[in-house]
C-alpha cells in the first residue's frame, strides 16, 4: 500500500505536524494516518508532546507547520467549534454551574438541535455512560468515575467524527481506572467513533487500542499493533518503554547470533555486527541446559513471581505465573533459557 | 501576508480597548496637561499666561513657607505611618490566632470602617477631642482639667485620626502576609526550646516584616497626599500639601501652582514607594527567591 | 499562628477596639441628641435631626447624585473591567504588561492629584461639574479595584472550560455568555458592590469637579464641616455608617469580607 492510499482511507491524516516553543521543538515533524472507527494510543514519556500533538488536532494549539486533515478537509484553517471533533480533558472540564444533563445538551443546543430531539439524545447518552439516574446531579456532587461519565457523554452526544481524549482515567484510582477501560473499550465498539487516546500508562494502551504510536521527544518511535509494539519492538526505547524486558548485547557473524557461548541462527539478510537481543521476563524459563544463574532478590506479586537473577551476561529478570512449585529461593543457582523464537533481535548498536 | 494576519488575533485588541481607551485618553491626557500647566505662570490680572518656565518650582523650593509645609506633610505621614506599624502589626498576629466566630467579627470590626466615608470617620475624632467634644466636656465637668485639650487644629491630633483612618490597610498587608506562614514554623521553633520572645523575634518578626513594608509604602503615600482627613483636624491654620494644593486651586486660582504642588507632591510619593520597594525586594528577594 | 491570645494580647486587643470604634460610635450616638448643639443626648434620644436632614433639600439631593454616581461608575467600571480581564488573563499579546499597568495606574496616583488633572481637563473640554465628568472621573479611580476582583475570579476558572465549549460547537461569545460569565458573576458582583461603595465615599476628587447642582453626600458633608459642626453633620455621617454596615454585611454573606478587602483569590472557583 502507498502513502497516497493510506491517506485516502485515512479518516484523519496527519502529516509534518510540527509545533515549536520558543528555540524547543516540542512536535517534530509528525505523522500519522488514523482510520476510520480505528481507536490510536499516543503514548510516551511525560514532556514528549502528546497532549500538544492532540490540542492541535482539537485546535486549541496553532501548528507551526505541516498538515492535519479530516475526511479530506484541512482542519487547521478550521475554527475549533467548526471541526466536530469530540474532546475529553483531563481535568474533564464539565460545566460546574450545569447539572449532568444540562452539561450534555449544551453541544446540541449550540448545534441548535430541535429541543424534543435533545431531550431523547441526552437520555440516550447518559444510559450510554451508566448514568441515566443522574441526569440532574451538579459535577460537583459526582464522584471522579462519574464526573468521566458525564465528560465522555458530553463529547459523544454530538456524534464527533473524532474522538481525543487527554489522560481521561489518569485522576481515577487503580480500581476504577481498570473499570473505566473495559467501559471505554465497551463504547467505543458501540457507536464505533474513530478515537485517539492520550496516555503515558502501556498498559492501558494495550488494553485499549488497535495501535498504538509510541512517542519520543515530538516524534514517533514506532505505530503498531499492541501486540507487535510489545514483541516486536523497533528499538531499545521501545522495549523499554513498554514493560519490562532483559536486553543483551550480541554479536552476528556468520548468519549466526552468539551471546557467550551459546548460539542461534541469525534471520535472513541480518547484517554482521553488534545486536542487542531482546527478551521479555515472562518469556524467561528455568532450563536444563541454558545460562547459569544465581538467584537475587524475589518479588511476590500475587499472580506471578519476579525473580532476578545474576547471570554473566548482567542481570536477568524471570516473571512466572504463581502456579506449581515456588520459584527458586535466593542464593540458589539455576540455568535459565527461552525459546529461539522469543528472542528478538534489535539492530541499533549494544546495550550500555 | 494572510497568514501573518490570521495569526494577528484581534481578539485581545478589542477586549482591551474601551479600558485602554478611557485610562489613555482620560488618565494620561489629564495627567501631562496638568505637568504642563505647572511649567505656566500666572497673575491675578493676566490669568494663566501660555509660557514655559521653572517659575512655579523656583517659588516653592525658594519659600520657606511651601518647605515648612512639606516637611510637616513628612512628618505627619511618617509618624502616621508608625502609629499603624505599632497599632497594626500586633493586631494582625492577635486577629490571626483568634477561632471561628470571634475572628469574623473582629475582621469586621478592624477592616469594616474601610467602607465608612473618610469624612465621617474624621468627625468622629473632632466630636471625641474637639475643644467642646465629648473627651473634653467630661474631663471639665470632672474637673479634671482647666483647660480643654488641644486636639484640633495640631499636628498630632492631625496624625492620630489618619493613622486610625489607614490602619486597616497596614493590617491587611501583615495578615496577607501571615495568612502565607506556616503554622508549623512557629511550633517548630518552640519544639526547639525558643521562648515566646525569641520565637518571635527570631521567627515571627522577620517573616512579619514584608507585610510591614508593603503597609507603610501604602499607609505613608496615601498619608501624605491625604486631604480629607487634614482638612476636617487641620482647616486653614495647619496646612498640609494637600490642603494647599486646594487653596491654590479654590481660593488662589494659581493653578499653575497648585499644579506645580500636585506634581511634586506626586513625584515624592512615587520616588518614596518605588525607593521602599527596591528596598524591600533587596532585602527579601532571597527569602521569598 | 496556632497559639493562642495571651492576657497582654487581649488587653492590646480591647485597646484596639476601643480606638478603632470609639469616633464611630461617637458620632451616632451625638446624631440623636435631642439638643441644638453638640452633646451627648443625656436626657432621651430625638430624632429632629434626622428630621432636619430630611427637610433639607441639599443633602437629600446629594444623597441622590451620590448613589445615581456610585451606580453608573460601578457598572461602566465593570463594563470595561471584564473585557479587559478576559483579555489579561485569557490572552498572550504584545503589550499585555503594559496594558496592566495602565490599569492599575490609578492606585498609583494621589486623589488630589487626579482631582486637579480632571478639573482642568473638564473645564477644558467642556465636561466640569457635568455627572458626564464626574462618571469618567470616578470610573477611572474605580477601575483598578473591578479589573482586579474579575482577574481573580477569572483566574480561578479551569481554562480547560473555555477549550470544552469551543470543542463543543460553540463560539467565543457564545462561551462567554453560557460559561464564562456566569461563573464569574461572583467575582464581577462584589467587584461593583466594591466599586459602588468607593465611588460613593470619594471625596478628595470629587471636591475639585462637583457643580453645585451634582455635589456628592460626602462632598456637601465636607463643605458644610467647613462651616460649622452641629448634630446635623453627625446624622448625615450615621447614615452614611448604616449603610456602610449594611454593605459589610451584604459582602460578607455573599462572598466574605476579608477575602473581598484583601483582594484574595477566590477559595474555589465554583459558584
Ligand atoms: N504553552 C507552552 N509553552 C512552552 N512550552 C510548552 C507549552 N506547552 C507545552 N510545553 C512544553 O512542550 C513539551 C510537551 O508538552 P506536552 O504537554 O505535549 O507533553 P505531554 O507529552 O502531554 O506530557 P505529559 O505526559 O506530562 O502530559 C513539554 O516539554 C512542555 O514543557
Ligand atoms: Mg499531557
Amino acid at each position: 500500500m502507498t502513502g497516497e492510499d493510506n491517506a485516502a482511507a485515512a479518516l484523519l491524516s496527519i502529516s509534518g505536524l510540527t509545533k515549536r516553543y520558543g528555540s524547543t521543538t516540542v512536535v517534530d515533524g509528525l505523522a500519522l494516518d488514523v482510520a476510520e472507527g480505528e481507536f490510536v494510543s499516543l503514548l510516551g514519556p511525560s514532556g514528549c508532546g502528546k497532549t500538544t500533538t492532540l490540542q492541535m488536532i482539537g485546535g486549541f494549539v496553532r501548528p507551526d507547520g505541516g498538515r492535519i486533515r479530516l475526511g479530506g478537509r484541512d482542519l487547521i484553517a478550521t475554527p475549533t467549534s467548526k471541526r466536530g471533533l469530540g474532546m475529553v480533558f483531563q481535568s474533564y472540564a464539565l460545566f460546574p454551574h450545569m447539572t449532568a444533563a444540562a452539561n450534555v445538551a449544551y453541544g446540541l443546543e449550540v448545534r441548535r438541535t430541535p429541543r424534543g430531539e435533545i431531550a431523547g439524545r441526552v437520555a440516550r447518552a447518559l444510559d450510554l455512560v451508566g448514568l441515566s439516574a443522574y441526569g440532574d446531579r451538579y459535577p460537583r456532587r459526582m464522584s471522579g468515575g462519574q464526573q468521566q461519565r458525564v465528560a465522555l457523554a458530553r463529547a459523544l452526544v454530538i456524534e464527533p467524527r473524532v474522538l481525543l481524549l487527554d489522560e481521561p482515567l489518569s485522576n481515577l484510582d487503580a480500581n476504577l481506572r481498570e473499570e473505566m477501560q473495559t467501559e471505554l473499550r465497551r463504547i467505543q465498539h458501540r457507536t464505533g467513533t474513530t478515537t485517539v487516546l492520550v496516555t503515558h500508562d502501556q498498559s492501558e494502551a494495550m488494553a485499549l487500542s488497535d495501535r498504538i504510536v509510541v512517542m519520543r521527544g515530538g516524534r514517533i518511535e514506532q505505530a503498531d499493533t499492541p501486540e507487535r509494539v510489545y514483541g516486536r519492538p523497533g528499538n531499545r526505547f521501545v522495549a523499554q518503554f513498554l514493560g519490562k524486558t532483559n536486553l543483551f548485547a550480541a554479536r552476528i557473524a556468520d548468519g549466526r547470533v552468539s551471546l557467550g557461548d551459546t548460539g542461534w541462527q541469525a534471520p535472513a539478510g541480518a547484517p554482521d555486527g553488534p545486536v542487542t537481543l531482546a527478551v521479555r521476563p515472562e518469556k524467561v524459563r528455568l532450563s536444563q541446559t541454558g545460562l547459569p544463574g544465581r538467584v537475587g532478590e524475589r518479588t511476590f506479586q500475587g499472580g506471578r513471581w519476579l525473580v532476578e537473577m545474576d547471570t554473566a551476561h548482567g542481570l536477568v529478570l524471570m516473571e512466572t505465573p504463581n502456579y506449581g512449585p515456588p520459584p527458586p529461593r535466593e542464593g540458589e543457582t539455576v540455568r535459565i533459557g527461552w525459546q529461539d523464537g522469543d528472542l528478538h533481535l534489535l539492530f541499533e548498536g549494544a546495550p550500555a | 501576508m494572510t497568514r501573518f494576519l490570521r495569526r494577528l488575533d484581534p481578539a485581545p485588541l478589542l477586549l482591551s480597548l474601551p479600558a485602554g481607551l478611557i485610562l489613555g485618553l482620560f488618565l494620561l491626557l489629564p495627567l501631562l496637561a496638568t505637568a504642563l500647566l505647572s511649567f505656566r505662570s500666572y497673575s491675578l490680572y493676566t490669568g494663566i499666561e501660555p509660557v514655559l518656565e521653572l517659575g512655579n518650582y523656583l517659588e516653592i523650593f525658594g519659600d520657606g513657607y511651601f518647605l515648612e509645609i512639606f516637611l510637616r506633610t513628612a512628618r505627619i505621614a511618617a509618624l502616621a505611618t508608625l502609629l499603624t506599624i505599632l497599632i497594626g502589626a500586633p493586631e494582625a498576629i492577635i486577629l490571626m490566632r483568634m477561632r471561628a466566630p470571634w475572628r469574623g467579627l473582629f475582621l469586621l470590626v478592624a477592616l469594616g470602617p474601610l467602607l465608612i466615608s473618610v469624612v465621617s470617620r474624621t468627625l468622629g475624632w473632632a466630636l471625641l477631642l474637639g475643644s467642646t467634644g465629648v473627651v473634653n466636656t467630661a474631663l471639665m465637668a470632672a474637673g479634671l482639667i482647666a483647660e480643654p485639650i488641644r486636639f484640633m487644629y495640631t499636628e498630632w491630633g492631625v496624625t492620630v485620626a489618619l493613622a486610625h483612618v489607614l490602619l486597616p490597610f497596614m493590617i491587611i498587608s501583615v495578615m496577607t502576609v501571615l495568612q502565607r506562614l506556616d503554622p508549623q514554623v512557629e511550633n517548630a521553633s518552640h519544639a526547639l526550646g525558643a521562648g515566646g520572645v525569641t520565637t518571635f523575634r527570631r521567627v515571627i518578626l522577620p517573616q512579619l516584616l514584608p507585610g510591614i513594608f508593603a503597609g507603610s509604602i501604602i499607609v505613608f503615600a496615601m498619608a501624605a497626599s491625604a486631604f480629607a482627613t487634614p482638612q476636617i483636624i487641620g482647616g486653614r491654620r495647619l496646612k498640609v500639601v494637600a490642603t494647599l494644593i486646594y487653596d491654590e486651586y479654590l481660593f488662589s486660582l494659581n493653578w499653575p501652582l497648585g499644579a506645580a504642588l500636585a506634581l511634586l507632591l506626586f513625584a515624592i510619593v512615587i520616588v518614596v514607594a518605588v525607593g521602599f520597594n527596591r528596598l524591600a525586594e533587596s532585602r527579601f528577594a532571597r527569602m521569598y527567591g | 499562628m496556632s497559639r493562642r491570645n495571651g492576657p497582654w494580647a487581649l488587653i492590646f486587643h480591647t485597646l484596639f477596639v476601643v480606638f478603632m470604634l470609639a469616633p464611630i460610635l461617637v458620632v451616632c450616638v451625638i446624631a440623636f441628641t435631642p439638643e441644638g448643639y453638640l452633646s451627648m443626648p443625656t436626657d432621651g434620644l430625638s430624632l429632629r435631626w434626622f428630621r432636619a436632614l430630611w427637610n433639607n433639600p441639599d443633602f437629600v439631593s446629594s444623597f441622590r447624585v451620590s448613589l445615581a454616581l456610585g451606580a453608573a461608575s460601578a457598572s461602566a467600571a465593570a463594563a470595561v473591567s471584564i473585557p479587559a480581564a478576559i483579555a489579561i488573563t485569557r490572552c498572550d499579546f504584545p503589550g499585555r504588561g503594559a496594558f496592566l499597568a495602565l490599569c492599575m495606574s490609578p492606585l498609583m496616583v494621589p486623589s488630589i492629584v487626579l482631582g486637579v488633572a480632571f478639573l482642568r481637563f473638564f473645564s477644558q473640554i467642556g465636561l466640569s461639574g457635568t455627572l458626564v465628568g464626574l462618571t469618567l472621573s470616578h470610573v477611572i479611580l474605580i477601575v483598578p479595584y473591578v479589573l482586579r476582583t474579575i482577574m481573580n475570579s477569572l483566574g480561578s476558572l479551569d481554562a480547560a472550560l473555555n477549550n470544552a465549549s469551543a470543542s463543543l460547537g460553540a463560539a467565543r461569545w457564545h462561551t462567554f455568555r453560557r460559561i464564562t460569565l456566569p461563573l464569574i458573576l461572583p467575582g464581577v458582583a462584589s467587584g461593583w458592590i466594591l466599586a459602588f461603595i468607593t465611588s460613593f465615599d470619594e471625596v478628595t476628587m470629587t471636591i475639585f469637579l462637583a457643580a453645585p447642582e451634582t455635589t456628592t453626600l460626602p462632598v456637601r458633608l465636607m463643605l458644610y464641616i467647613e462651616d460649622s459642626i452641629d448634630p446635623l453633620v453627625a446624622a448625615v455621617s450615621t447614615v452614611l455608617i448604616v449603610m456602610a454596615l449594611a454593605v459589610m454585611i451584604l459582602i460578607d454573606r455573599l462572598f466574605g469580607l476579608d477575602r473581598i478587602l484583601t483582594g484574595a483569590p477566590d477559595r474555589d472557583g465554583k459558584p
